[in-house]
């Protein structure tokens, strides 16, 4: 059997003097998406930056298809991680399209200029999310829902094999939140991305996730089909609140709603 | 003339370099305490009774020195925003070789001396000879070669040290070069004029107001305007009054209006 695509091995992660979660392991397959689920400051960009190599690991190792990657380079990172943060702290007035061209750093030389390839894989990605319409506009102007659509495109634009998205649809209206969601799945499934993304709302993993890993006081609290971990009791668990998961359109979606709510 | 353009250009490429690696439209050459380590290593200098060539030289080691002790400082204190520790070293240590220059002012011989620091200290091009230009200039070329090359890299720095990284950047190795680069570039410029405030800040910000963030144009409209700017500002020091003013006093007296304006009505505050 060949090793997963990505596999995290008994990671401690968190910063000097602090640790954040320990010894957390779990693998993502190519093609497969993991949602990550767990209450405010949990740790999620925590262990995704970790992940990423953005921040030293306590312990423990991450692998991509059984290498470990501690030696990696940022280039060598770049190429094999896609990442797509909370938010991005640009606080310079680039066009949305000069924003996914930056994409393409990791594939070329540090003095290069963007080549002719380097233009056509941002443009792609810009017509892979239906942003053609935003290319020319600055980045900071555009509404939260497209400006986050801008950066998966720049995250797709680097060619990754695995993209991170660290809270896509927090701060997004519904529709967007809608279209954000639907853009990922349709890239994993097109492309064979394994895809890594932490939300807010459990039922989002029902409509996207294959698997679904539930971290709750620094520990892997559960991991599963989405089916099987998104239960009243573990959301319990996991936010300390009573929540129905109530099925429909015949069980192939299922809604979460608080109890409270229903008793009224 | 020659020196005006050569010190306009290399205050506006070090501030637009500085601007960029900080993410901060409102940093300038001065915020490393660049400026103040280069005066300090200047008025040591002149202190000193030093030759010429070896006020520079000191002047470029005190603009050194002070950029290297602030980044130790940022290096040392981890944890924190490394760009916020790092911007707040440079304004201590800034203020501190600052208290220095006002020590050697106060212990200067009052009749040699200390006019010559002082006229110094407030910007001049008018002492400046060939035997200048053949340090300036290098210098300048040297800065810039380096900030051309890494031109689409810097662009991606301003997106801040971890998404940097994650694109795939090597951001420790590139700070480094990009600030010793910039700081060359303003030692330089001091050494061979004075403190000119004001052009570091508002010509790479009016650069960017014009054509836009992306450092492969911001640069050379940088290094124009500045050059441009400089050089209207030193025709004006010697035809406005009957003695030539100390450029300085006109950049800040240009500059601080054009800043203030820029804040109300720029296009858009990109700092927050």
């Amino acid at each position: 059997m060949s090793a997963p695509r990505l596999a995290v091995e008994n990671l401690s992660y968190g910063y000097p003097g602090r640790a954040v979660g320990c010894v957390i392991g779990f693998t993502v397959g190519a093609g497969e998406v993991l949602c990550v689920l767990g209450r405010n400051g949990e740790g999620k960009s925590t262990l995704f930056k970790t992940i990423l190599g953005l921040l030293p690991p306590r312990a423990g190792a991450v692998r991509v298809d059984g290498e470990p990657i501690s030696g990696w380079s940022p280039r060598r990172r770049a190429l094999m991680f896609g990442y797509v943060p909370q938010n991005s702290g640009g606080a310079f007035p680039f066009t949305v399209a000069e924003l996914v061209l930056m994409g393409r750093t990791a594939h070329r030389g540090a003095f290069a200029a963007p080549s002719s390839a380097d233009r056509e894989a941002a443009d792609e990605a810009i017509a892979a999310l239906g942003i053609e319409h935003l290319a020319r506009r600055e980045w900071l102007r555009v509404s939260g829902g497209e400006r986050q659509l801008a950066l998966v495109a720049r995250a797709l634009a680097q060619e990754p094999r695995i993209l991170v998205l660290d809270e896509p649809t927090a701060s997004l209206d519904f529709g967007n939140q809608v279209r954000v969601l639907d853009a990922v799945l349709n890239l994993a499934e097109t492309r064979g991305l394994s895809v890594l993304l932490s939300t807010h709302h459990p039922e989002q993993a029902f409509a996207c996730a294959d698997r679904v890993a539930v971290l709750a006081g620094g520990k892997l609290l559960q991991i599963g089909a989405p089916a099987d971990v998104i239960t009243p009791e573990t959301l319990r668990a996991c936010y300390s609140v009573d929540v129905a998961v109530l099925p429909v359109a015949d069980d192939r979606y299922r809604v979460c709603v608080p109890r409270s709510y229903l008793l009224c | 003339m020659l020196a005006a353009l050569a010190v306009g250009a290399a205050l506006a490429a070090s501030g637009a370099a500085y601007q960029s690696l900080f993410r901060n439209p409102l940093v300038s050459p001065d915020i490393l305490g660049v400026s103040a380590g280069a005066a300090l290593g200047a008025v040591v200098g002149i202190f000193l009774s030093l030759p010429v060539l070896a006020i520079e030289a000191v002047s470029f080691a005190g603009g050194l020195m002070a950029v290297i002790i602030v980044y130790g400082i940022a290096a040392a204190i981890r944890g924190r925003d490394a760009v916020l520790v790092l911007v707040l070293a440079g304004v201590v240590i800034g203020a501190l070789f600052g208290a220095g220059v006002g020590l050697l002012k106060y212990l200067a011989d009052p009749y040699n001396q200390l006019p010559a620091i002082t006229f110094w200290l407030l910007g001049s091009l008018a002492a400046a000879n060939p035997h200048d230009l053949t340090s300036l200039l290098p210098a300048v070329a040297i800065g810039l070669i380096p900030l051309g090359l890494l031109r689409w890299q810097i662009d991606v720095m301003t997106l801040g040290e971890e998404e940097a990284t994650a694109l795939g950047l090597d951001t420790r190795m590139l700070r480094i070069v990009v600030i010793a680069a910039a700081t060359l570039m303003t030692s330089a410029a001091v050494a061979a004029s004075g403190i000119i405030g004001w052009v570091g800040l508002v010509v790479p910000h009016l650069a960017r107001l014009t054509v836009g963030p992306a450092f492969a144009r911001l640069l050379p409209v940088s290094l124009l305007f500045g050059a441009g700017y400089l050089l209207a500002v030193d025709t004006a020091a010697r035809t406005i009054g009957a003695v030539e003013l100390p450029l300085g006093v006109l950049t800040a007296a240009f500059g601080t209006p054009v800043f203030l304006w820029l804040l109300a009505f720029g296009r858009r505050p990109a700092w927050s």
